[in-house]
């Protein structure tokens, strides 16, 4: 519990680093550290690209699985840990 | 025609009820009714039919035949089929899904149908009739009948005129004898007027309709869409067979363990009662190494890919490029009192901390450090005592050997997410009484414990297997089988096993066997000072390396007991280390803050290169090469390692000749290193 807390704000005191989110199953934000309408879009749009990024993965084959998901974009980069349950999307700027 | 008809039916209102007695009333009004058609129709159209007889009418667009044609037969053959019935008659057909073709057609055809309201008198339902009615007819028609005539008679004759006049008298006439012969009682003769008889038929007044219904309530409906894809498909066959083993197991093993299935279950609940978030306690780990390589990312690309190109013009120099810093705000007061990669996760490594000052001793730590994450290490372990030293098991890199300043010596385990040991030495069970130096995995003994050595500067070398849930000891060697004598350092032959070195306090090296406790094997007079670090080489059987307080670096053959090289590094030595790659490359740390790196093959006398890599005052305590990567890890007083790269010409291979395959492998490591010293055996007999 108190180990999870520690590394969130060591992650988030990291450089660059624009927010945390984590994101249940059903795409509801359960934690954030970003303001509510960014952190909704955030949660919505990509609890729906994982799944799919997932199910493309599974189609290809059943028994492989979607460890994580990289989004390099001019400005972000977005990383995204899909858990079994939950989903932890971090945001960050590099450099 | 209807207008007679009415009449009738006025005539014989008051006498229905009579009639209704009689055996088939219904029947015969029927009768008369067409009977009086067909007269209509003869005085309507008898004088034509007389003028038709005789003349023929043709149709205007007959032929004219000749009397041949006439004359000539021809032949008609009807059939039973109708013409006009359809011959493509199709039937959608549910089964086949579409439609088919009909072979079979109705070939009747129906002209004309009337239903007959007549009933034989004989037939079935006209004696049931009869049977109903008969009884009561008597009474009735006595008391009705004989009131109701008088009256009746002037009524129908005024109403009648014209053509039905005789009709009306007729029925009258017709009647009476009726009614007589019914008061006569003769029921079987009774005749029924033929042509002024018209039914009157009455309705009972009929129920309105009414409506009734309910309404149940409809059944919930739900919408239900999904896709199956394979990987769900796949997904629940493997639930499925889950399922299906437990099912066996729960067979197999019956009610007794119901308990311990209700104990898991509390558990389960416990642990899902607990916050949720606990559940990307890994993933949060994985992030954060990913954030940290987007910021360290310049390092990682250094780490990764920079070579020092000046290295080229360079002859016999190299340098150490920085690259991460590992430090840990809590472990800043202590000093690095070892190192030691995981040689399993070759990014990993264990770091000891603590204090060598005999008056600052306090608590020590252990740290788990990976590069993939410099700013906060992986795991972190407070111990009571200093952490003098730290070895990772070769196999299982989760058990690691820790040798405590009180004497103590413990076995953490990773696994075990816990901030205490899994084994710990205590007083009873053989604990040194001495800070302990040095400890070393063993392989597994003949009962496949794990087990590990420690040297201590009590003066006893000990072996402690793990078994079960305890560290128990045995005693290998005392080296103060002479004199009094303190261990600091012990290393093992790589190849030997028995074999192994201890460093002592006093500057001597002893060489020992682990089947003789009494004896040394042979005994080196090293160093003037303690001894810090005696390592044997990675490559060849015969050489070790020693160093020590008194600015010595010593390079030994072990069947000599005078040093092949002596290298005066102008600062206490706090430990060396040969290279994994190359049999000649060596490293040395000074408590100047100095790195010394040494290739015997490239230059004897000097280091290749001799940096300051941190702070003035800043003493570095411990060196490792990392087992694959070009990088080495150095601890200083302060709780800091520092990683450095080493350039390329410190891991210079040979120079590859033109169209001549390099020969690679120990052996090629062992040549190299057997050259140095056969020159210097050399060299050596000369002097002599």
């Amino acid at each position: 519990m108190a180990e999870v807390e520690d590394t969130l704000k060591r992650i988030q005191s990291q450089t660059g680093v624009i927010g945390t989110i984590v994101v249940n199953a059903e795409g509801i934000p359960i934690r954030t550290t970003l303001d509510n309408s960014t952190t909704v879009q955030y949660a919505g749009l990509l609890h729906q690209l994982t799944m799919k990024a997932r199910s493309t993965v599974r189609d290809i084959d059943p028994q492989n699985d979607l460890t994580f998901l990289r989004i390099r974009s001019k400005k972000h980069e977005i990383m995204v840990a899909p858990d079994k349950e939950y989903l932890l999307i971090v945001i960050q700027s590099p450099n | 025609m209807p207008v007679p008809q009415k009449h009738a039916a006025v005539k014989t209102t008051q006498e229905f009820n009579t009639r209704a007695q009689s055996k088939a009333p219904v029947a015969k009004g029927v009768k008369v009714i067409g009977r009086k058609k067909d007269d209509d129709d003869r005085i309507d159209t008898g004088e034509e039919e007389w003028m038709q007889g005789k003349t023929l009418v043709k149709p205007p667009d007959q032929l004219d035949l000749t009397e041949a044609e006439l004359k000539e037969e021809l032949t008609r053959i009807l059939t039973a089929n109708n013409p006009h019935a359809p011959q493509n008659i199709v039937r959608y057909n549910f089964k086949e899904s579409c439609y088919k073709p009909i072979s079979s057609v109705d070939q009747m055809a129906v002209h004309f149908v009337l239903e007959g309201n007549l009933v034989h008198k004989d037939s079935h339902e006209a004696r049931r009739q009869v049977a109903k009615q008969g009884v009561t007819e008597d009474m009735i028609v006595e008391d009705v009948v004989a009131e109701e005539e008088k009256p009746d008679t002037p009524v129908t004759g005024q109403l009648e005129g014209g053509e039905d006049m005789a009709e009306g008298e007729d029925g009258g006439g017709e009647e009476r004898p009726d009614s007589v012969d019914i008061r006569a009682g003769k029921k079987e003769q009774k005749l029924t007027n033929q042509f002024n008889f018209s039914e009157r038929a009455s309705q009972t007044l009929n129920n309105p309709p009414r409506e009734r219904s309910c309404q149940t309530r409809p059944p919930p409906r739900a919408h239900f869409s999904s896709t199956a894809n394979q990987w769900e498909i796949y997904d629940f066959y493997v639930e499925e067979l889950q399922r299906q083993e437990k099912n066996k197991e729960k067979q197999k093993a019956q009610p007794s363990k119901k308990e311990e299935d209700k104990i898991k279950k509390k558990m389960i609940t416990v642990e899902t009662q607990s916050d949720d978030i606990t559940k990307i306690t890994k993933v949060s780990k994985i992030i954060e190494h990913m954030v940290n390589q987007n910021t360290f990312d310049d390092v990682a690309q250094d780490f990764r890919y920079f070579e020092d190109a000046s290295d080229e013009f360079r002859e016999q120099e190299g340098t150490l490029l920085p690259l991460w810093k590992f430090q840990y705000d809590r472990a800043k007061r202590l000093s690095v009192t070892s190192l030691c990669w995981n040689k399993k996760h070759k990014d990993f490594f264990a770091v000891g901390l603590g204090s060598y000052d005999f008056t600052k001793q306090g608590h020590g730590m252990l740290l788990f450090n990976s590069l993939k994450n410099p700013t906060y290490p992986e795991f972190i372990f407070t111990t009571l005592s200093s952490v003098m030293c730290v070895d990772i098991h070769e196999n299982l890199s989760y058990l690691v050997a820790v040798g405590f300043y009180d004497g103590c010596v413990a076995v953490y385990n990773l696994k075990e997410h816990s901030d205490q040991p899994a084994y710990m030495s205590t007083a009873k069970t053989g604990k040194h009484t001495d800070p302990v130096w040095q400890v070393k995995w063993q392989k597994d003994d003949l009962d496949s414990n794990h087990n590990f050595f420690s040297v201590s500067s009590d003066g006893r070398v000990v072996s402690w297997t793990l078994v079960k849930n305890e560290l128990v000891f045995t005693d290998i060697i005392n080296l103060s089988l002479d004199s009094t004598a303190c261990g600091t350092a012990f290393d093992f032959h790589k190849q030997i096993d028995y074999l192994f070195l201890v460093g002592t306090l006093d500057g001597k090296i002893h060489k020992c066997s682990k089947s003789y406790s009494s004896q040394f094997l042979e005994t080196y007079d090293a160093h003037n000072m303690a001894v810090d670090a005696v390592r044997w080489n990675h490559h060849h059987p015969d050489v070790f390396i020693s160093c020590s307080t008194d600015w010595k670096v010593k390079i030994w053959d072990h069947t000599i007991t005078t040093p092949m090289f002596t290298f005066d590094l102008n600062a206490a030595v706090g430990d060396v280390v040969w290279g994994p790659y190359s049999s000649t490359v060596f490293a040395a740390v000074t408590n100047d803050g100095k790195i010394h790196v040494f290739d015997l093959s490239i230059n004897k006398f000097e280091a290749l290169c001799q940096q300051a890599v941190v702070a003035k005052k800043t003493k570095l305590s411990h060196i490792e090469f990392n087992p694959v990567h070009p990088i080495l890890i150095v601890g200083d007083d302060r709780g800091y390692v520092t990683s450095l790269k080493l350039s390329p010409n410190l891991r210079k291979k040979p120079k590859e000749k033109k169209g001549q395959e390099l020969p690679k492998g120990p052996e090629v490591e062992i040549d190299k290193m057997e050259k140095l010293l056969s020159l210097l055996r050399e060299s050596g007999s000369n002097q002599a």
